[in-house]
């Protein structure tokens, strides 16, 4: 499978979205509209007004880009914005400095690739996510791009779900190890199969970040496949008119959930599932199939499942061999493998790329990828299949374009939230911090020597850096007006989720570097065999770690 | 005199109020359409009986499943939008149109704008008062904006998937 093909209706839709935008910026621009009157209109495209310029959000549904569509969106940071893009952890990608008398022709630009910003801001539901590994890992139950297109195709512009109490995130996982972080979404769906073979879903409810976080509970162990969207359509239902609209940070569901108690809540669900006229909702197996198809099939060679050319090659050049270790995944076929770019470099914002690398991307797609190019929620790209016979040529062309970084799930592969540099509701910065501790952490034999480890910031409560789940969380806080920043330990978004606990109290922007090395310092001093940095955490608790960062500070 | 929208046939256009909304401290008039709150409804149920178009103003906090068993008799559900962000009354009106089988007037009240049309006319409203002056030009604009819908709802238009199916236009 490769991507899904829109056809005409698909295609009709973007169209008529992109004229009625056009629309109504021609409206603003006269003074038809106010700013008051036209800030919703512009939010359901995904259009923010940020600290310095608008910011404009396009979806990429699923983190799933072809070669063509790359390209385009490199034309515009070009054309429109300074020359970059930011990918988000919505595996969305943000242009920062667009002007608002662009944004309709961008949108044109986009739709002619079958892009768009639809349901990118809003009370409604958002862009699905799944496994960046989907059709190309061989962990896979069945492949979770398919019901994600379904899932995109029944959320957009859902007549009742369009203005529910708060945003909505639906994620799919078709693997039992979980790269999408299921249960901090609002719906998480794992796909699996029940005793008699049956396809289905585990369907976990009540999941987030934000000012309280919650893993989400499951409500239904197992949810036969082709119910999948008359029983999103029932949670949908329940929340919409149960979830509270008083005050913005009690409305997502996850607070529903968590007070109506995940039994009863699942009890509301199945009984409103049971009322419902389930098969005027869920599609017909023939479009299942047909969606199926329109991913179309790629034509795998059968290749030995070792590649002397990239034996060679790494044996002689010690960088390939560092990348190869971090930055390669195992792919289903024999003699194929996937592989990560980190847009992780030390010194660069993370989840940045320049128009000059994202076609180097592009171009690496199309070249040796099946043109197919994946987004992470850890702001990374992916191509997911690539022969291993070619990786050196791919190595060496990401070298010429700074995107050879090989810290993968590493120290420095670090999550960050635009923060303070960009975003108005932010208390501190995010952005410079992650360059601090990246620069830090900079020389790749200690990064590796430190192993897995995975720092999440988010400059404001709200959390869009996923700082709850971080083996190390940053959390901006604002202390009279300083920035400061509050650690927390122990957080996972994979499949052994948790929420990470808070260290101590908050620190001043300078220290913050030093006392991620002094945890990593800790950790080394105490792990016993392999375990990682989470894993010698969980078996001897923060008192350690408080000591590391602490025992200087506050001397007894 | 508000605007009042309504959707016939397929068609809008501005038409006369029959219907006197009664505000919580006003008098119920002597004769003529009234849409009750909620709480006068139950209190003032006897109107029915006299033979009177009879409606009901329902916030959204209260639910459909309230009027049930006087749905056949009740002539219109005006749902009440306190704010365009709120919106609860689309699953309301599309629990009265698919659930409860109301064929009557579901009508849209309160912060009720143009770029709600589409919504609205998809989950079963069919009057509307708009608060943005719009004219019955302006709303069905609005409303038919788009050439395709993925869902079903209670606007019956074929979504996507049947427009797909083979057998689709047989
Ligand atoms: S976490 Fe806060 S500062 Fe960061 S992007 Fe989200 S809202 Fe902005």
């Amino acid at each position: 499978m490769s991507l899904y093909a829109y056809d005409q209706i698909d295609r009709e839709m973007l169209a008529d979205r992109a004229a009625e935008f056009r629309g109504q910026v021609a409206r603003r621009l006269s003074g038809d509209l106010t700013e008051d009157q036209f800030k919703p209109l512009r939010l359901m495209n995904g259009l923010y007004l940020q600290l310095h310029a608008y910011m404009l959000r396009v979806a990429i549904p699923y983190g799933t880009l072809d070669g063509r569509q790359m390209r385009a969106l490199a034309a515009i940071a070009r054309d429109y914005d300074k020359g970059y893009g930011h990918f988000t952890t919505r595996t969305n990608i943000q242009f920062h400095w667009v002007r608002l008398k662009d944004t309709p022709d961008i949108l044109d630009r986009l739709a002619a690739v079958d892009l768009h910003a639809i349901q990118t801001s809003g009370n409604c539901i958002r862009n699905t996510t799944t496994d960046p590994y989907a059709g190309a890992t061989a962990e896979e139950v069945d492949d979770p791009r398919v019901w994600s297109e379904a899932i995109r195709q029944w959320s957009t512009f859902h007549p009742e779900f369009t203005y529910l109490p708060r945003k909505f995130k639906i994620a799919v996982t078709g693997s039992a190890k979980d790269r999408t972080a299921a249960r901090a979404h609002d719906i998480g769906l794992k796909i699996k199969r029940s005793r008699e073979g049956e396809l289905g879903f585990e369907v976990m409810v009540g999941g987030g970040m934000g000012r309280t976080p919650y893993l989400g509970p499951t409500i239904r162990e197992f949810l036969p496949a082709r119910s999948l969207l008359s029983y999103l359509t029932a949670v949908l239902r329940v929340y919409n008119r149960l979830g509270r609209r008083d005050n913005i940070y009690k409305a997502r569901i996850k607070i529903l959930v968590a007070s109506t108690g995940a039994e009863e809540f699942g009890r509301q669900v199945e009984a409103e599932w049971a009322a419902l006229d389930q098969g005027s909702i869920d599609l017909p197996d023939l479009e299942l199939a047909r969606i199926r198809a329109a991913f179309g099939v790629i034509p795998f060679e059968t290749l030995p499942a070792r590649s002397e050319a990239f034996e060679a090659a790494r044996a002689a050049d010690l960088a390939l061999a560092r990348f190869a270790r971090n930055n390669l995944a195992p792919h289903k076929k024999p003699g194929y493998t996937i592989v990560n770019i980190a847009l992780k470099a030390p010194g660069e914002t993370p989840g940045d790329a320049t128009s000059a690398q994202m076609e180097a991307v592009a171009a690496l797609a199309e070249r040796y990828g099946h043109d197919d190019i994946r987004v992470t929620h850890a702001q990374n790209l992916v191509l997911p299949h690539v022969k291993l016979d070619d990786v050196p040529a791919v190595f060496a062309e990401l070298q010429r374009h700074g995107l050879a970084t090989a810290n993968l799930d590493l120290i420095s592969d670090i999550i960050a939230c635009p923060g303070l540099d960009y975003c108005a509701l932010a208390n501190a910065r995010a952005i410079p911090i992650a360059q601090d501790i990246a620069r830090r952490f900079e020389q790749p034999d200690r990064a590796e020597a430190i192993g897995e480890l995975k720092i999440k910031i988010s400059g404001c409560i709200n959390a869009c850096g996923h700082h709850h789940v971080g083996h190390i969380g940053i959390l901006g806080v604002d202390k009279k007006g300083e920035e400061f920043y509050q650690l927390s330990l122990g957080g996972s978004g994979a499949e052994d989720a948790s929420i990470a606990s808070i260290l101590g109290p908050a620190l001043p922007a300078d220290q913050v570097a030093p006392a991620v090395e002094a945890l990593v310092d800790a950790y080394l001093g105490l792990k016993t065999g392999e375990e990682r940095f989470l894993d010698t955490y969980r078996r001897l608790g923060p008192a350690p770690f408080k000591e590391a960062v602490y025992a200087d500070a506050h001397p007894a | 005199m508000p605007t009042l929208i309504q959707l016939k046939n397929g068609q809008f256009s501005e038409t006369e109020d029959r219907f006197t909304l009664v505000g919580p401290d006003d008098l119920t008039p002597a004769s003529g359409g009234v849409i009750l709150s909620l709480a006068r409804f139950e209190g003032e149920g006897a109107l029915l009986d006299e033979g009177r178009p009879v409606g009901v103003l329902l916030q959204p906090d209260e639910a459909v499943e309230a009027l049930a068993y006087d749905l056949p008799r009740i002539a219109v559900v005006a749902l009440a939008f306190p704010k365009f962000r709120d919106g609860r009354a689309y699953s309301s009106a599309a629990l009265l149109r698919s659930r409860l089988g109301f064929t009557g007037e579901i009508r849209a009240v309160g912060d009720v704008l143009r770029e709600q049309a589409r919504e609205m006319v998809r989950c079963g409203f069919d009057t509307f008062i708009p608060s943005d002056g719009s004219s019955s030009q302006e709303w069905a604009a609005a409303a038919h904006r788009y050439r395709h819908v993925y869902q079903t709802a209670a606007d019956h238009r074929a979504p996507a998937f049947v427009e797909r199916s083979p057998s689709d236009g047989l």
